[in-house]
C-alpha cells in the first residue's frame, strides 16, 4: 500500500550544499569571490580585463572562466594579468557549484585577493545555480534593450548588483535606462548599480571602489 | 538543457527520502516551482523518464505545481500580477514593488510503495547507502549520484 512521504526541500539542495562548502573554502582563504552572469556579448571578459588593469597594484584576481568551449576568454584573463582557470562545460548550459570546485583546486587560493567567476553566456539558468561565491553580479548591456529584466525576471531576480555596459552606445540606441533600473530595483530592493562602459573607461572607478570596499570588508570579517 | 541538473538532483533528493522512509519505490513526485524559475516541465519529463530507468523511481510520475510571480506594493500592500510589465502598482500608482513569489523551486512530497528489501548483491539493510552504492548491482537499483 503506497503512502505520501513530505520532503520540502530545495531540488537544487544537493548543489546549494557544495555551494556552501566553496564559500567556506573561499572564506577561510581571505578571497572575496563573484558570479559574473550575463547574455553572450555583454561584456564579461572585457569587464575582467578592465578589472584586472584598473586594480592590478592593489588586489591580486583570478578568474574561473566557464565556456561551452575554448579557452579564449580565460587567456585574455590571463593576458590581463590574473591567475586565470579555464572550465568547458561540454554543452552545459550554466556553472554549478561542483564545477567551480574543481576550478578552485587549480587556483593557489594564497596568492588571491578577489576570484570573479565568469559564467557562461546565457541569460536563463545560470541564476538557479548557486557558485558558492560571496556576490552575484549581472552584466547587461544597452544593445540588448531596457526590457530585460521584465522578460527574464529569474535571471535579474537575487544579484547583489546591476552592471549596465557600453553606455557609450546611449546616444544611437533607444535605451530608457531609468526603465531598465526599475525593473532590477523591483527585483533587488537593495541592490548596487553600475552604469559603465569598458570601451571608454566611463563608471568603472565606482565598481573598482565598490569591488575594493568589499574585499576589505571580508577581511575583516575573516580576521575578526 | 540544464532540466538534466534539475532532474538528476530531483531523483537524488527522491531517492534519498525514499530510503529514510525505508520505502522500496517511487511512484509519484510532486514538485513546486515557481513561474520565474529557469524550469520547463516538458523538458524535465522527457530527462526524467531517460534517468530513472532501472532506479527505484522507473515509471514515477512528476507533477509540477507552478506558482504564479506576484509582485506586491511596499506601499498600498496591493499584489499584481508579474507579467504586466509596467511594473507600477495599479492600486495606488507607486513603483515600490516587491516580488513575493514566483521564484519556488523544491520538491514538496513523493509517493511510495513497498518496503525496502535487500536484493542480490546489495548489503542487507544498507540498500541506498554509500555503502550499497558502491557494491555492484545496488546503483543500477538505487542509482549513482549526479555527475556534473
Amino acid at each position: 500500500m503506497g503512502h505520501r512521504v513530505e520532503v520540502i526541500e530545495d531540488i537544487l539542495s544537493a548543489n546549494d550544499h557544495l555551494a556552501a562548502q566553496n564559500r567556506e573554502r573561499l572564506e577561510a582563504a581571505g578571497v572575496f569571490s563573484v558570479n559574473l552572469m550575463a547574455s553572450p556579448g555583454a561584456g564579461k571578459t572585457s569587464l575582467i580585463e578592465r578589472t584586472a588593469a584598473g586594480l592590478a597594484s592593489e588586489l591580486r584576481l583570478a578568474v574561473i572562466d566557464g565556456d561551452l568551449a575554448t579557452s579564449l576568454d580565460a587567456d585574455r584573463a590571463a593576458a590581463a594579468g590574473a591567475q586565470a582557470v579555464q572550465i568547458n562545460t561540454g554543452g552545459q548550459c550554466h556553472l554549478d557549484a561542483a564545477m567551480v570546485r574543481r576550478g578552485l583546486e587549480k587556483l593557489d587560493l594564497s596568492q588571491v585577493d578577489l576570484l570573479l567567476v565568469e559564467n557562461v553566456g546565457n541569460l536563463v539558468c545560470p541564476s538557479a545555480f548557486d557558485l558558492g561565491t560571496h556576490t552575484r553580479v549581472l552584466i547587461a548591456s544597452v544593445p540588448e534593450g531596457d526590457d530585460k529584466p521584465y522578460k527574464y525576471p529569474g535571471s535579474y531576480h537575487s544579484i547583489d548588483a546591476v552592471l549596465l555596459n557600453k553606455i557609450d552606445l546611449l546616444p544611437y540606441v533607444a535605451f530608457d535606462v531609468k526603465r531598465f533600473l526599475h525593473g532590477v530595483e523591483v527585483l533587488n530592493p537593495s541592490l548596487q548599480s553600475f552604469l559603465v562602459s569598458c570601451q571608454t573607461g566611463e563608471g568603472l572607478e565606482a565598481w573598482f571602489s565598490w569591488l575594493r570596499r568589499e574585499v576589505a570588508g571580508l577581511r575583516a570579517e575573516v580576521v575578526r | 538543457m540544464h532540466e538534466l541538473s534539475f532532474a538528476e538532483s530531483t531523483l537524488e533528493l527522491a531517492l534519498r527520502h525514499a530510503r529514510e522512509a525505508g520505502a522500496g519505490r517511487v511512484v509519484g513526485l510532486h514538485l513546486v516551482v515557481g513561474e520565474f524559475t529557469p524550469l520547463e516541465p516538458t523538458s524535465l519529463e522527457f530527462y526524467w523518464e531517460q534517468i530513472t530507468k532501472g532506479t527505484p523511481a522507473d515509471g514515477s510520475h512528476v507533477t509540477v505545481r507552478r506558482v504564479a510571480a506576484q509582485l506586491t506594493c511596499a506601499d498600498c500592500g496591493a499584489t499584481c500580477d508579474a507579467r504586466d510589465e509596467t511594473w507600477v502598482c495599479r492600486g495606488c500608482g507607486s513603483s515600490r514593488l516587491r516580488m513575493t513569489s514566483g521564484d519556488e523551486c523544491f520538491l514538496e512530497s513523493i509517493d511510495v510503495e513497498g518496503a525496502a528489501r535487500s536484493s542480490p548483491g546489495c548489503p542487507s539493510g544498507v540498500l541506498g547507502s554509500d555503502e550499497a552504492r558502491s557494491s555492484p548491482g545496488c546503483e543500477a537499483r538505487w542509482g549513482t549520484e549526479s555527475k556534473s
